[in-house]
C-alpha cells in the first residue's frame, strides 16, 4: 500500500507558481529525500502533506494529495485528525517553553487524552524511540529550553512520535545542528524507518545519500527526477540532476 | 575642512549632552519639589498657625488628636471621660461664641477685655474647650493650652476624613481617596482586560491582515482622544444611563469612572498585548498545529503562555494609565470624599482631588502641603507600577 501520494499537484502563492504538476508516491517504511536549490519548492511540497501551507496568505493549490489513501484536501477532512497522522520536525528545534515531559505529552493532551498512566507510558516510549530517554529520564520536569540544540531536536522528534503518526515530515532537521548531533539524528532516522515512513527535505547531499532510499530532485517548482537514491547519485537520467549532484550549481 | 567638521561635531555633541542633562535635571527637580512641598504636612500641627486649643487647668487629658477634635466639634464626643479625662461634659467654644455669652460692654469696644473674660470663663467651666488665636490668650493665662498631636503619615494615609478647610480643625485623611482610586482603577481593569484581550487576540490570531490594518489604527486613535472628551462622553451618556439603569439618585459613581477609564486604558492594553502575542514564534504555533492542536488550543496552550509576560505588562501599563488619569474621572465620579462601599456610590480619586482643590488653596498652607503629599502618594503608586513592569520584563529576558 502506498503511504502517501501527490498527483498532478500545482501550487501558487498569489500569482507565483511554486509547484508545477508534481506527482510522486511514497512507500511505507522508506526514507525519501527531497533535494534541490533554495526556493525550488521542496519545503512547499513537504508541507502539503499536513496542510501547513494553509497558514500562508494567498496560498492556492490544485491536484490530489493523499495520506493513507485519504484525500488531505477534501472538504470534510478534519485538520486536527489528519495532522495527528502526520508528524513534523522543523528546521530549527522548536520545543515549547515547557518541561521536557510536557513537550512530549502535548500532542496527547490536545487530542483529549488525560489518562495519566497512558501519557506517562507514551512519553517514555517516545523518548526512547527518539534516543533521548537515557539523557533526560531523571530530569523530565526540567525546562526543554535547557537542553542542547541536538537534544532539543530529538525532543521534537519524540514529540512528533508521541501521537503515533504514520508519516513523518522532516524539514532540514539537522541543518541547525553540529556534526555530532547531526550524526545522531541520522542514526535515529535510520532506526525510525522500521516503523514510519519519512520524507525529509535536506540541503546536505551527503546526508541524502547516507539516509534515504529514494531521492527527488526539485528545480524551479518542477520535479526533475525521482528515483532510487543510488541511481540519482551514481547515474542520474537528467543532466540538471547531474549538475546539481556534482555541485556545478545550487 | 577637517577642522570645521570637528567643531561642528563638538557643537552637536554639546547640544545633545546639555539637552539630556536638562531633561534629567528637570525630572529630578520636579520630584524634589514634590517631596519638599509635601513633606511639610507631616510633623506640623493641624491647627492654623497662631491658633491654639485651650482647656481648663483641671483637665487631665494630656494631648489631643485632630480626629478627636473633629469628633468633639461634631458632637460625637461629648464628655472628657471618652478621652480618658475627668467626667466633665464638653463645652465647645470658639471666640465668636464668647461674643454671644458676654455683652459688648463686658468685652470692651475693641475686645480689650476679651483675654480677661477668657480666663474667667475657663476657670468657671472645667469641661471647656476653646479655640482661639494666640493674641487673644491672656498674659496670665489660667487655663492650659492643650497640645494637638502632629500629623503623622499614618493619620494621613489611614485617616478616613478629608475636610481640608474645616474650622477649627481641618482633617487630612486620604484613605477615602486611596480606596476610591483603587476601586476605580480595579473596575477599569476589570472592564478593559476582557475586552482588550479579546481585541488583541482577535487582531493577532483571527483577523486577516487587511482587517488588522484597519483595526489597529482605530484602536490607537482611541489613545489620542483628549481625556476631557472621554469625561464629557461619560458625563452626558454614561452617567444618566447608570442613574436610570440602577435607579440611583446620582449617576456619578465609581462604576462610571471605571468604564470611562476602562475605555481609556483599552488602547494601551490592546496594543501591548497584541504586540506580545505576535512575538510568539511561528515555529511554535506550527509545531502545535502539526501535532493536531486546533487554532484555539494553540492559542490557549502555546501563544498565551508564551506571551504572558507581555500580557502582564499590558495590564500593568493599563493600570498605570488609569491610576493617574485626572480630568475624565473628575467629571464622572461625583467628587464625594466618602469611602465608597460599592461601585454605585460616588467617589473621588487622588488626581481628581488635586486638580479640583489646588486652584482654591492658598500657597504654603497646610491644605496646600496636603495636596502635595497626596501627589507623593500618587507618585509612589506609579513608581511601583513602573518597577513591576521592569521586573516582569527582566524576568522574561532571563527566561
Amino acid at each position: 500500500m502506498t503511504q502517501a501520494e501527490a498527483k498532478n499537484v500545482n501550487v501558487w502563492y498569489d500569482d507565483f507558481q511554486a509547484l508545477k504538476d508534481i506527482s510522486m508516491t511514497f512507500e511505507p517504511n522508506t526514507v525519501t529525500a527531497l533535494i534541490g536549490p533554495s526556493g525550488c519548492g521542496k519545503s512547499t511540497f513537504l508541507r502539503l502533506f499536513n496542510r501547513m501551507n494553509d497558514l500562508i496568505p494567498l496560498f492556492r493549490m490544485e491536484g490530489l494529495v493523499t495520506v493513507n489513501g485519504q484525500n488531505v484536501y477534501s472538504k470534510g477532512v478534519r485538520l486536527d485528525e489528519m495532522r495527528k497522522k502526520v508528524g513534523m520536525v522543523f528546521q530549527k528545534p522548536n520545543p515549547f517553553p515547557k518541561s521536557i515531559f510536557e513537550n512530549v505529552a502535548y500532542g496527547l493532551r490536545v487530542n483529549g487524552i488525560n489518562n495519566k498512566k497512558e501519557i506517562q507510558e507514551t512519553v517514555e516510549r517516545s523518548l526512547k524511540q527518539a534516543a533521548l530517554w537515557d539523557e533526560v529520564k531523571d530530569s523530565l520536569k526540567k525546562s526543554a529550553m535547557d537542553l542542547s540544540g541536538g537534544q532539543q531536536q530529538r525532543l521534537c522528534i519524540a514529540r512528533a512520535l508521541a501521537v503515533q503518526p504514520k508519516l513523518i515530515l522532516m524539514d532540514e532537521p539537522a541543518s541547525a545542528l553540529d556534526p555530532i548531533s547531526t550524526n545522531r539524528i541520522e542514526e535515529l532516522i535510520f532506526e525510525l524507518k522500521k516503523d514510519y515512513t519519512i520524507i525529509i527535505v535536506t540541503h546536505n547531499l551527503q546526508q541524502a545519500g547516507r539516509i534515504s532510499d529514494s531521492t527527488a530532485f526539485f528545480y524551479l517548482g518542477e520535479l526533475i527526477e525521482y528515483n532510487l537514491t543510488k541511481k540519482i547519485f551514481l547515474n542520474p537520467d537528467n543532466e540538471r540532476t547531474q549538475n546539481y549532484i556534482t555541485g556545478r550549481f545550487g | 575642512m577637517g577642522k570645521g567638521r570637528r567643531i561642528y561635531e563638538k557643537i552637536v555633541t554639546g547640544i545633545l549632552f546639555s539637552s539630556s542633562t536638562i531633561t534629567s535635571l528637570t525630572v529630578i527637580l520636579i520630584v524634589v519639589f514634590l517631596f519638599k512641598e509635601g513633606i511639610g504636612l507631616f510633623n506640623s500641627t493641624p491647627t492654623e498657625k497662631n491658633y491654639v486649643i485651650a482647656v481648663s487647668k483641671v483637665n487631665t487629658v494630656p494631648i489631643i488628636t485632630s480626629n478627636q477634635l473633629a469628633d468633639i466639634f461634631n458632637q460625637d464626643i461629648t464628655n472628657w471621660k471618652q478621652l480618658g479625662g475627668l467626667n466633665d461634659s464638653i463645652v465647645r467654644l470658639t471666640v465668636n461664641d464668647l461674643a454671644n455669652i458676654f455683652t459688648e460692654e463686658e468685652l470692651g469696644p475693641n475686645l480689650e477685655f476679651l483675654p480677661a473674660k477668657v480666663n474667667e470663663y475657663i476657670k468657671a467651666t472645667p469641661g471647656v474647650i476653646l479655640y482661639l488665636s494666640k493674641n487673644q490668650l491672656p498674659s496670665n493665662f489660667e487655663g492650659r493650652v492643650i497640645p494637638v498631636k502632629k500629623i503623622t503619615v499614618k493619620d494621613f494615609v489611614g485617616g478616613k476624613h478629608w475636610y481640608p478647610t474645616t474650622e477649627p480643625i481641618p482633617q487630612f485623611g486620604i484613605w477615602p481617596m486611596i480606596v476610591g482610586t483603587l476601586m476605580v482603577t480595579f473596575g477599569a481593569i476589570l472592564f478593559a482586560l476582557p475586552f482588550g484581550m479579546a481585541t488583541a487576540i482577535f487582531m493577532s490570531e483571527v483577523a486577516d491582515i487587511r482587517l488588522r490594518n484597519i483595526l489597529k489604527p482605530v484602536v490607537e486613535l482611541l489613545a489620542g482622544i483628549p481625556s476631557v472628551v472621554y469625561g464629557f462622553f461619560g458625563l452626558v451618556v454614561l452617567v444618566p444611563l447608570i442613574q436610570q439603569l440602577f435607579k440611583l439618585d446620582v449617576g456619578e459613581t465609581v462604576l462610571a469612572g471605571s468604564i470611562v477609564l476602562g475605555i481609556m486604558a483599552l488602547p494601551t492594553i490592546v496594543t501591548v498585548a497584541e504586540d506580545s502575542l505576535r512575538t510568539t514564534p511561528r515555529a511554535l504555533k506550527e509545531a502545535s498545529l502539526a501535532l493536531g492542536a486546533s487554532q484555539w488550543q494553540t492559542l490557549v496552550r502555546v501563544v498565551i503562555p508564551y506571551s504572558k509576560s507581555g500580557i502582564s505588562t499590558a495590564v500593568i501599563l493599563g493600570i498605570g494609565r488609569a491610576i493617574g488619569e485626572t480630568m475624565a474621572v473628575l467629571m464622572v465620579t461625583g467628587n464625594s470624599s466618602n469611602i465608597p462601599t460599592s461601585f454605585l456610590q460616588p467617589t473621588r480619586t487622588i488626581p481628581a482631588t488635586i486638580a479640583a482643590e489646588l486652584g482654591e488653596t492658598p500657597y504654603g498652607g497646610l491644605h496646600f502641603s496636603a495636596l502635595f503629599a497626596l501627589a507623593i502618594i500618587l507618585f509612589l503608586f506609579t513608581i511601583i507600577i513602573n518597577l513591576t513592569v521592569e521586573i516582569i520584563k527582566n524576568k522574561n529576558r532571563r527566561a
